[in-house]
């Protein structure tokens, strides 16, 4: 009888990956990108806006709080999340946009993990080198030259993650004063939580778990997959010009090999740890790197660039053929783009317009309906309602409140003697009960139901808002 | 399974692993999990038993396991409470302290009284008044401006505190509606009903008022009053108004005169606090009724 002895494991160990430094085109594009989204980052909360006494001067704020969001001059309440709806319905638009066009190239440039992996890599290859010294440190004893190594890279990467959590919490809070208080060591006990499992995130993903995160981790990978067609651009290779590769190709027939020298440029600088001559895989997020080290050696060989390059399925015939592949325009303007693109700017023309109309007043009515009317001793019929007067401007400001009814008997009351009238703060809600009365036997009293409206009037703008409710009579 | 694993190739790729595992010639592709993968799972359910040790976990025969750290919900909630009402004694020192009339002069009292008297009054009486105070038959609507014994702060505050005819309270609003079923004639009764029901304003039979007129002079003035406005002091409904406790029908008032009416509220001065009685008072007058 013949057991198989040998299983080959289920589980494979994590396999380091080493990028090269590489110089070109898009790398030039990935370091602006870095610069502009980490800046943007680490300094927005420190943007200083002013919006007048009692509010908060930070020009993005989220007061959790205060159940307020903050941006330069929009101010958005909890009853206004359409807005933040809105915009994430935007940023899943232009997502599908972004991927039908151009592959994953939100994963290439712009997701936080490739930035900060990226960011990482840079002060890796500072302390202990480029790729070989990397992969000979790796593979060295722990002595104490590569312990020095180690506490500096990963003190520095910490560094970089404290300031990672140490920026998020600063949208929550007024940021200067947070500042004093986590550095005098009285800051609340959930910004150092915060800060404590960002920099553990930071640190760990994007100094140990990189690639791991976004193959084996990461949704997104997946379901772009699905929004890819022929004519999205993505990252290939050329196989029929570069094949049959081979090295020393001056010594061999030039003529019988393909471009390929099989320098494994495009594999060492990848920071996937992926070979793109393989063709499209799952791991590939589109960094573009590959491209500039091949065209950095098809330059020295004196041969045409794009060996590697950003191409389009449906070209991949015409081009074996010898033809020239269509224009990258002809690729990203095409119905299912430009549909994305409309709906996208819709939606965005939808939000600023709702942003500019909205007032900075909002009325409510309530009525009680419990008991729908009361009875008094005499006979008057009495409904009760609940006003609710947001004021979102910056100042305090005075409203008159008054009633129009169907039968115009109908009486308010503020209870007591009070003017119908009521002051409301800068930013914020007011409640006022409100009484409305019909005498006995008068319409309103003995009819089922009356339509009536209730309006209020500001002080310094007499532009009246008006609000539909109805007046309850004994008949029911 | 064929003992002949590893590496197949297929046509013009690299090679990729196999398991191993081949049925009828369908060989299954090796892709390995990442090992840390494998580690965060072990790491999940060390956590995970760890877990049940720590905190209270599996269900004994009279209790659960009660865990390392001493972990209990009731106390984590003995604690909230006693949180809020340390953060809120300076207030109930406050509210005892000022005068009923005074409450609403101050905007941080007023407030404190308005939403925490809701409370209470969901707590402990909405279920005879109502969620909305509008009352039932034989429980008083507290929204409208009829009050059997007064709607100023200090009689609310009262009848509050030492209910409606309390047994053992000695402050307690004690009088009530004698059934005059053993003291009446039934033909009587019928008279002075129609004439309840005449200075009420509804319906009745014009011919029984003259008759009932006297019968009410002579029994019922004492506390109706002579014209049948009632008197606070004893509990007396006006019987000249629209608002009826237990209706105004013709067959109600006569079940009322005839079996009397003794409603009964409990003393709430030994149950509640004295803050917490400030607090439904306050928030009871300012429902709309309050005098």
């Amino acid at each position: 009888m013949t057991r198989k002895l040998s299983t080959p494991s289920l589980y494979a160990a994590h396999e380091p990956v080493f990028p090269r430094r590489v110089k070109g085109r898009f790398r030039t594009l990935k370091w602006w990108i870095m610069g502009v989204t980490l800046g943007i980052y680490y300094l927005t909360p420190w943007i200083r806006f002013d919006r007048g006494p009692d509010m908060p001067d930070q020009a993005v704020l989220v007061d959790l709080a205060g159940r307020r969001f903050f941006m330069f001059w929009i101010e958005i309440w909890p009853h206004e999340f359409y807005f933040v709806a809105g915009l994430l319905i935007m940023a899943g638009i232009g997502l599908f946009l972004f991927t039908s066009a151009l592959g994953r190239v939100w994963c290439g440039y712009a997701c936080p993990q490739t930035v900060w992996t990226d960011l990482f890599i840079l002060v890796e290859r500072w302390i202990d080198g480029d790729r070989n010294a990397r992969i000979r440190l790796w593979n060295r004893k722990w002595d104490l030259g590569k312990i020095a190594k180690r506490f500096v890279k990963w003190s520095l990467w910490l560094l970089i993650g404290v300031l990672t959590g140490g920026a998020w919490v600063f949208y929550f809070a007024d940021a200067p004063s947070l500042a004093t208080s986590l550095l005098a060591g009285t800051a609340p006990p959930v910004a150092w939580a915060s800060i404590g499992v960002l920099t553990a995130t930071t640190f760990v993903f994007g100094g140990f778990m990189r690639e791991q995160v976004c193959t084996y981790m990461c949704p997104w990978p997946r379901i772009q997959a699905a929004m890819m067609d022929e004519d999205t651009l993505t990252i290939g290779y050329r196989f029929w010009r570069g094949e049959p590769r081979a090295r020393h190709q001056r010594q061999l027939d030039a003529e019988a090999h393909g471009d390929c020298v099989d320098c494994n440029a495009c594999f060492n600088v990848c920071p996937m740890g992926i070979d793109i001559r393989d063709g499209q895989q799952l791991q590939c997020i589109t960094c573009a790197l590959c491209i500039d080290a091949c065209d950095d050696v098809m330059r020295r060989l004196g041969k045409p660039r794009g060996l590697i390059d950003y191409m389009a399925l449906s070209d991949e015939a015409n081009e074996k053929a010898g033809g020239k592949p269509r224009p990258a325009w002809r690729h990203i303007f095409r119905p299912r783009t430009i549909l994305y693109t409309v709906i996208w700017s819709l939606i965005g023309v939808a939000l600023v317009y709702g942003l500019f109309v909205r007032s900075d007043l909002e009325f409510s009515v309530a009525p009680v309906r419990n008991p729908v009317f009361v009875t008094l001793a005499d006979g008057t019929i009495r409904n009760i309602y609940e006003l609710r007067l947001r004021n979102k401007s910056p100042g305090v400001k005075s409203f008159t409140i008054g009633i129009d009814s169907e039968f115009s008997d109908l009486e308010l009351s503020l209870g007591g003697n009070r003017q119908p009238s009521v002051t409301v703060a800068a930013d914020s809600t007011y409640l006022q009960r409100v009484y409305v009365l019909a005498s006995p036997e008068s319409l309103s009293a003995s009819t089922a139901t009356t339509s009536i409206t209730f309006w209020v009037a500001g002080k310094d703008d007499a532009r009246k808002h008006f609000v539909k409710s109805i007046f309850n009579g004994e008949k029911q | 399974m064929s003992p002949d694993n590893k590496k197949v190739k297929p046509a013009g790729e690299k090679e990729i692993e196999t398991t191993g595992h081949s049925w009828d010639g369908i060989r299954e592709f090796n892709n390995p999990l990442p090992r840390w993968w494998l580690w965060t799972f072990y790491a999940t359910v060390i956590w995970g038993l760890a877990y049940m040790v720590v905190y209270p976990a599996f269900p004994l025969l009279k209790q659960a396991t009660q865990g390392l750290i001493g972990y209990d919900s009731r106390a984590s909630l003995e604690e909230d409470i006693n949180h809020y009402n340390q953060a809120n004694a300076p207030l109930d020192t406050a509210l005892v302290s000022t005068a009923l009339d005074d409450i609403s002069a101050r905007p941080d009292l007023a407030h404190y009284a308005a939403t925490g008297g809701a409370a209470v009054f969901k707590t402990f009486c909405a279920q005879c008044h109502g969620a909305g105070a509008a009352g039932a038959k034989g429980y008083p609507n507290l929204l409208d401006d009829d009050w059997l014994w007064g709607g100023s702060l200090g009689d609310i505050h009262l009848t509050i505190r030492h209910g409606i005819r309390q047994e053992g309270d000695d402050d307690t609003r004690f009088s009530e509606m004698p059934a005059f079923g053993e003291i009446l004639e039934r033909p009587e009764i019928a008279d002075v009903t129609h004439y309840v029901l005449s200075i009420a304003g509804s319906t009745h039979n014009p011919s029984l008022v003259n008759s009932g007129r006297k019968i009410f002079a002579e029994n019922c003035a004492d506390c109706h009053g002579p014209e049948g406005r009632g008197n606070r002091d004893l509990g007396a409904p006006n019987l000249t108004d629209r608002i009826w406790l237990y209706g105004r029908s013709q067959k109600a008032v006569a079940e009322t005169i005839t079996n009397g009416r003794k409603g009964m509220m409990p003393a709430w001065q030994d149950r509640l606090t004295e803050a917490q009685i400030r607090q439904v008072t306050y928030y009871i007058h300012q429902l709309g009724g309050g005098e």
